[in-house]
C-alpha cells in the first residue's frame, strides 16, 4: 500500500514537472515570451525591463528555477489587461468553479447511478433503449450548445431559472446539469455493462438462492462491486468536469476560471490563461491521486498488493 | 493412397487478421449513421458545388433572416400618435410597416412586421454577419473533416508507432515510453491545447498540431497492450527465426493484426475530436474567423439566443449528428471486430 502511495505521488509529481516543462519550453521555444507578457503597444524600453525580470537574459535552467519559484509562491504575474496580480483574480473565482464542479458532481451521482441499475435491471425493454439513447445523446451533445439550448428553453421560453451569474439554489440548477451531462452518459454505459456481468456471478447466484430481496440483490451485492469500475476512472471523470466546467462557465457567465480563461483568451491576456491552465491542471492531476488512493484504500485487492 | 494425402489446411500460415470480417459485418450495418457520414464527407467534399452562396461576403442588410419555414413575426401595436412611416420605423425598429396608411387614428390597433419571415434562397437563415447559414455549415463540415483527419492521421499514426515499438522491444524502451505517455494522458486536452494556441496563435495548423501532441499517448497504450498478446504467438517467433528485421516484424506481422482495435479506435476518436475542435473554436482558441467552424459559429450565435434562435441551432445539431454517427459506427465496429475490447 505504501509503495502504491508513494509511486502514485511520484508520478503526480512528475506529470506536474512535465507539464511545467512544456508550458516553460513552449513560451521560450516559439519566440519572445517578453512580447507575450506585454500589451502590444509597449516599447522597447519597457520590453528590455521585463525581458531583465522575468530573466531572460539568465541561463535556462535559472529560468525556469524562478519560474517555478514564482508559481509555487502563489505570484502568477500580472494581467495584462487590468495590470492587477493574476492571483487575486484567481483567488475570488477558484471557489466558485468548485462550487460548480461539486454541484455537478451531485447531479452526476443522482442521475447516473439509477439510470445504470435501471438500464441493467430491464435491460432489453424500453426503459433500458430509453436510458442507452440518453447515454448516446450525452456523449454527443457539445456542452456549450446544451447549455445554449437550456437557456432558450428555460430562461427564454419558460421563464423559470436564471440565465447567467450566480446566486442561490435556482443559479445552479442548469450549469450543474450541463455540466454534468457528458459524465452521466459515460458512467451510465459503464455501470450498465458492469452490473450484467456481476448478475451473471456466482456471488449473485448465491444471494438469489440464499433468497434476498430483488432489491437487495442488485441494489446492495452487485452494485456495490459494479461501482468499483466507476470510482476506478473517477480521476478522468474529475478531469472531464474541470475542463467541461471552462466551456459551460463561459455560457452561464459564471464568475469562475473558466470565464476568467475566456477574458483571457479574448484578450491575449497570455499571464492570466497560463496561470488558469496551470492551476486546473494541478487540480485535475491531484483529485486523481486522491480518488486513486482513496480507491486503494476501498478496494483490498490493491491494498494488499 | 489415403495416407499421402497432406492435410494443406494444417500448414497454411498462421493467419490472425480480422480485416476480411469487416467486410461481412456491412450486412448489418446501422444505415442511419452510415448516411450521416457519407453525406458529411460528401458535404466537405463537394461543398463548392452545393452551395449558392458565399460563405465569407457580408451582408450586412441581410443579417438575421430566419430560416425558410419560419413567417413574418408580427406584432399588434396600438397607434398612440399618427407619424410619418419613416419616423415610426426608426422608432420600434421595424423592417415593415405593412398596415400603416395615412387612414390610422390615433388608438387604432394595427398590426407591424417586425421581422421578415425565411425564403427558400437561405433554408436555414443568415448569421449575425448576413452570411448563409447552410452554406457555413456546409463549409464548417470540410474544417471539422481536415482537422479531424490530419489529427488522427498524426496522433494517431505516431501514438501506433511507439505502441509498436514499446510492444516489441519490451523492457527499459516500453517502460520510458509508457511513462510518457500516461504523462500525456494525464493532461487535461482542452487546457493543453488553449495554452498551445495562445503561444502559437489560433490556425488550423495549430489546432492540429495541439491534438495531435496529446492524441497519441490513448494509441501507443491500447496497441501496446495488444502488441504484448501478439508477442507470446508463434507467428512472430517464426518470423525472427526466418531473419525477418524488426522494422518488418512490426509493420508487416504486428500491424496488421492490431489493425482492427486501431480501426475501432480511429473511429471512435473521430467524434471526440470534432467535439474538441469545436470547443476551441468556441473559446476563441480554435480555428480564427472568418473561416467557417461549427464551434465558432455557435460562439459568435450565442450573443443572440434570446432573438436568433437559428444561429446556434444549426451547428450544434450538425456537430451532434456527426459525433453521434461516428460513434454508433465505432460500437458497432467494435461489436463486430473485437468483442473482447469492448471497454475501450
Amino acid at each position: 500500500m505504501q509503495r502504491y502511495i508513494i509511486r502514485r505521488v511520484g508520478e503526480s509529481l512528475l506529470a506536474l514537472f512535465a507539464l511545467s516543462i512544456i508550458i516553460f519550453l513552449m513560451v521560450r521555444m516559439t519566440g519572445d515570451p517578453a512580447l507575450l507578457m506585454l500589451p502590444a503597444d509597449a516599447g522597447a524600453e519597457r520590453l528590455e525591463e521585463i525581458r531583465h525580470s522575468m530573466g531572460l537574459d539568465k541561463p535556462l535552467v535559472v529560468q525556469y528555477g524562478l519560474f517555478v519559484r514564482d508559481y509555487s509562491t502563489l505570484s502568477f504575474g500580472n494581467s495584462l489587461r487590468t495590470q492587477t496580480p493574476v492571483y487575486d483574480e484567481v483567488k475570488d473565482r477558484l471557489p466558485n468553479s468548485l462550487k460548480l464542479v461539486g454541484a455537478a458532481m451531485v447531479i452526476v451521482v443522482l442521475i447516473a447511478v439509477p439510470l445504470g441499475v435501471l438500464s441493467a435491471v430491464y435491460k432489453g425493454t424500453w426503459i433500458d433503449t430509453l436510458a442507452t439513447g440518453f447515454a448516446v445523446l450525452g456523449q454527443a451533445v457539445p456542452v456549450f450548445w446544451l447549455g445554449i439550448l437550456m437557456i432558450q428553453l428555460f430562461t427564454i421560453r419558460l421563464g423559470w431559472l436564471p440565465s447567467s451569474g450566480m446566486g442561490g439554489l435556482d443559479h445552479y440548477i442548469m450549469p450543474a446539469f450541463a455540466l454534468g451531462f457528458f459524465t452521466v452518459a459515460a458512467i451510465q454505459r459503464l455501470l450498465r455493462s458492469s452490473l450484467l456481468e456481476a448478475m451473471d456471478s456466482e456471488y449473485i447466484k448465491l444471494a438469489r438462492i440464499k433468497g434476498l430481496s430483488e432489491f437487495k440483490v442488485v441494489w446492495k451485492h452487485a452494485l456495490r462491486n459494479s461501482l468499483i469500475s466507476v470510482i476506478t476512472l473517477g480521476g478522468i471523470y474529475i478531469a472531464i468536469l474541470v475542463t467541461l466546467g471552462i466551456l459551460v462557465e463561459v455560457v452561464f457567465a459564471w464568475p469562475g476560471m473558466g470565464r476568467l480563461m475566456f477574458q483571457g483568451i479574448v484578450f491575449r491576456d497570455f499571464p492570466v490563461v497560463q496561470a488558469v491552465v496551470l492551476i486546473s491542471a494541478a487540480i485535475v492531476i491531484f483529485s486523481s491521486l486522491v480518488v486513486d488512493i482513496a480507491y486503494a484504500y476501498l478496494d483490498p485487492r490493491i491494498r494488499l498488493q | 493412397m489415403m495416407a499421402n494425402v497432406i492435410d494443406t489446411a494444417a500448414i497454411q500460415p498462421v493467419k490472425v487478421s480480422r480485416l476480411p470480417k469487416i467486410f461481412a459485418a456491412f450486412k448489418a450495418a446501422p444505415v442511419i449513421p452510415l448516411t450521416i457520414i457519407v453525406v458529411f464527407v460528401l458535404a466537405a467534399l463537394l461543398a463548392d458545388l452545393v452551395t449558392f452562396h458565399d460563405a465569407y461576403q457580408v451582408k450586412l442588410p441581410e443579417r438575421l433572416v430566419p430560416p425558410a419555414w419560419v413567417g413574418d413575426t408580427t406584432v399588434m401595436k396600438t397607434v398612440s400618435e399618427t407619424v410619418a412611416i419613416d419616423e415610426l420605423e426608426k422608432k420600434i425598429t421595424l423592417t415593415k410597416a405593412s398596415a400603416i396608411d395615412s387612414s390610422s387614428q390615433v388608438g387604432d390597433r394595427i398590426e407591424v412586421v417586425v421581422r421578415q419571415g425565411g425564403s427558400w434562397s437561405r433554408p436555414m437563415g443568415t448569421d449575425p454577419l448576413g452570411r448563409d447559414i447552410l452554406t457555413r455549415i456546409i463549409y464548417g463540415a470540410r474544417v471539422s473533416i481536415i482537422i479531424a483527419g490530419a489529427a488522427l492521421a498524426i496522433g494517431g499514426g505516431f501514438g501506433t508507432l511507439v505502441g509498436l515499438t514499446a510492444g516489441y522491444y519490451g523492457g527499459k524502451i516500453d517502460t520510458i515510453l509508457m511513462r510518457f505517455a500516461d504523462i500525456t494522458l494525464a493532461f487535461p486536452l482542452i487546457l493543453f491545447a488553449i495554452l498551445l494556441v495562445m503561444v502559437l496563435g489560433p490556425s488550423m495548423m495549430n489546432v492540429i498540431i495541439a491534438i495531435s501532441l496529446v492524441l497519441w499517448a490513448r494509441y501507443a497504450r491500447v496497441i501496446r497492450g495488444e502488441v504484448l498478446g501478439l508477442m507470446q504467438r508463434d507467428f512472430i517467433a517464426r518470423a525472427r527465426v526466418s531473419g525477418a528485421s524488426d522494422w518488418r516484424i512490426m509493420m508487416r506481422h504486428l500491424l496488421p493484426n492490431v489493425m482492427p482495435t486501431l480501426i475501432v479506435l480511429l473511429t471512435l476518436q473521430v467524434g471526440w475530436v470534432i467535439i474538441v475542435e469545436a470547443s476551441l473554436s468556441f473559446l476563441g482558441a480554435g480555428i480564427p474567423p472568418p473561416t467557417p467552424a461549427w464551434g465558432g459559429m455557435l460562439a459568435e450565435g450565442k450573443e443572440y439566443v434570446s432573438t436568433a434562435w437559428w444561429v446556434t441551432t444549426a451547428p450544434g445539431v450538425a456537430i451532434m449528428l456527426v459525433v453521434m454517427a461516428f460513434n454508433l459506427c465505432g460500437d458497432w465496429l467494435r461489436e463486430k471486430l473485437d468483442p473482447k475490447q469492448r471497454s475501450i
